[in-house]
């Protein structure tokens, strides 16, 4: 099972990563856990300034950009 | 029912009720307020959309994605030399938060991964006040020299503010984390020179095309003036050239748009608006059409757009009916507002920094707010106070930075700004 996470501070950015990430979560049909995270000193551990952030289990794929589906799916795959 | 969980919806209904059952809508003031407000909203419709607020946003879009926001960050990191920070923090809201949402993580990160207290409170006063959008509406709609104030007083300011914070807690350890700093990739870079001439054509026609009719008698500027749409011209026709060589859009597509856009100008000579509307619509089709840059610069500037629009028309319908145009009158009188703000006593710039800083301003209302405020009679000074406590502090955003710095830190630094503030604003009023 994949733990996701979103960082962000509550921005539509982030907002929008979130239903993009839900959306190649969906169609890759993965077992997964979804969370968004927008409690800034939660978001600071993970080393992240700019937001929106993506992690996966723990490591940050993408920082301060919201990145499009096909590119998250292919994060998701690797 | 719940009362517990139903009590928002419940209050906010009867007092909607209450509101609507007692509205006096057969009150003069009232009907005056909401004409005030509609024909505000028109103005700024009318006057400042397609020609300044489109290819602002455009330019802030660009921005985000074009300027290396790592080789930026690099200067604000934990090893950074402290004059570099400091210079690097003021200026960098401008490059870096384009968005006001990003201000806080941002300086969340200064402080506890990169450059420490100083520098992060420094970006933070800084940020809101110098983006592009910001600059560009506040010189239009309140006049250049209060454009100019604003960008001037929130730099210089933003590094006293910096040092004083850092030589007040210089006993303190840093409670940094040995977390390290993940940042965004490099984009792919265009020497310097070329993203100095694309960002500088792109600055050249939004200001060539807001240059105001005529200054007075004085010639050299009434030449500018007067071919101020041939010089737009000629921006606009140089930068269609860069857009096909370096950010490598398709050349059919650019000379289409700019053979249409050549011919609304020489059919419709005398509405320069129709001609630039059509540019600013042909540059979308094309960058959404493309793949790579061209795109994310398109989705960037959608982005900007699609958040900021919606609040700035809530503001400017607000502001209106409360303050309404200049010259005339909202719900408030304008006599509350001149004896509370107007002239420029160290009360109305004190109060003016004061309210700026408590009040939350969603990204750019705080323009139509002051213009409001400054047609009811608030004083300059007073006015230049308020935009500079305005956008960067309000009571949310203390409570988030409280979070991060601690109470005594965040009471000194909200202390700071708004006797940096009034200040300026006194200093200002005096001059001018």
């Amino acid at each position: 099972m994949k733990k996701i996470m979103i960082l962000g501070s509550g921005c539509a950015r982030c907002n929008k990563l979130y239903e993009l990430t839900k959306e190649a979560i969906e169609t890759l049909g993965i077992e997964h856990e979804l969370t968004k995270v927008d409690d800034i000193q939660e978001i600071m551990k993970y080393g992240v300034m700019m937001t929106p952030a993506l992690i996966i289990d723990g490591e940050v794929k993408t920082v301060g950009r919201v990145p499009s589906v096909d590119e998250i799916k292919n994060i998701l795959i690797s | 029912m719940e009362l517990k969980r139903e009590w928002k919806p419940l209050t906010g209904i009867f007092i909607i009720f209450i509101i609507l059952y007692y509205l006096p809508i057969d009150s003069f003031r009232l009907r005056n307020a909401i004409t005030e407000s509609l024909s505000l909203a028109k103005w700024y419709a009318r006057e400042h959309v397609v020609l300044c607020l489109i290819p602002a946003f455009f330019i802030a879009g660009a921005i985000s994605v074009f300027v290396g926001q790592a080789s930026v960050m690099k200067y604000l990191g934990a090893g950074a030399k402290k004059v570099m920070a400091y210079s690097v923090a003021s200026v960098s809201g401008g490059i870096l938060a384009v968005c006001s949402c990003t201000v806080l993580p941002l300086f969340a990160g200064i402080y506890r991964m990169g450059a420490g207290l100083g520098p992060a409170c420094t970006f933070l006063y800084a940020g809101p006040a110098i983006n592009v959008l910001a600059i560009v509406l506040t010189a239009r709609v309140l006049g250049p020299e209060m454009g100019i104030a604003r960008m001037i007083g929130a730099l210089v300011f933003s590094i006293v503010i910096g040092l004083m914070m850092q030589v007040i807690f210089r006993n303190e350890s840093r409670t940094g984390t040995d977390t390290k700093v993940v940042l965004p990739a490099e984009q792919p870079a265009r020497s310097l020179g070329q993203n100095v001439t694309y960002f500088g054509l792109m600055v050249g026609i939004l200001v060539f095309a807001n240059w105001s009719e005529s200054a007075g008698p004085n010639s050299n500027w009434n030449i500018i003036s007067e071919n101020k749409w041939i010089i737009t011209a000629i921006l606009g026709l140089i930068f269609a050239v860069v857009l096909i060589f370096w950010i490598k859009i398709d050349w059919r597509k650019v000379l289409t748009v700019s053979a249409i856009t050549i011919i609304l100008a020489i059919i419709f000579n005398d509405k320069p608006v129709i001609p630039f509307a059509a540019a600013a619509i042909g540059l979308s089709v094309i960058l959404s059409s493309e793949k790579g840059e061209g795109e994310n610069w398109f989705d960037a500037t959608w982005d900007l757009a699609k958040q900021i629009f919606p609040l700035l028309l809530l503001g400017v319908l607000i502001a209106g009916l409360f303050l309404g145009r200049p010259g005339g009158e909202g719900l408030i009188p304008s006599r509350w507002i001149s004896s509370v703000v107007g002239g420029n006593s160290i009360a109305a710039n004190l109060f003016a920094s004061v309210v700026g800083a408590f009040m939350y301003f969603a990204t750019l209302t705080e323009i139509p707010i002051l213009q409001g405020l400054i047609g009811n009679g608030m004083g300059k000074g007073p006015a230049l106070a308020l935009l500079l406590a305005g956008p960067a502090l309000s009571l949310p955003n203390m409570l988030v930075i409280r979070s991060v710095i601690g109470t005594k830190k965040t009471a000194i630094f909200v202390l700071l700004v708004i006797i940096m503030a009034a200040m300026t604003g006194i200093i200002y009023g005096a001059i001018f």
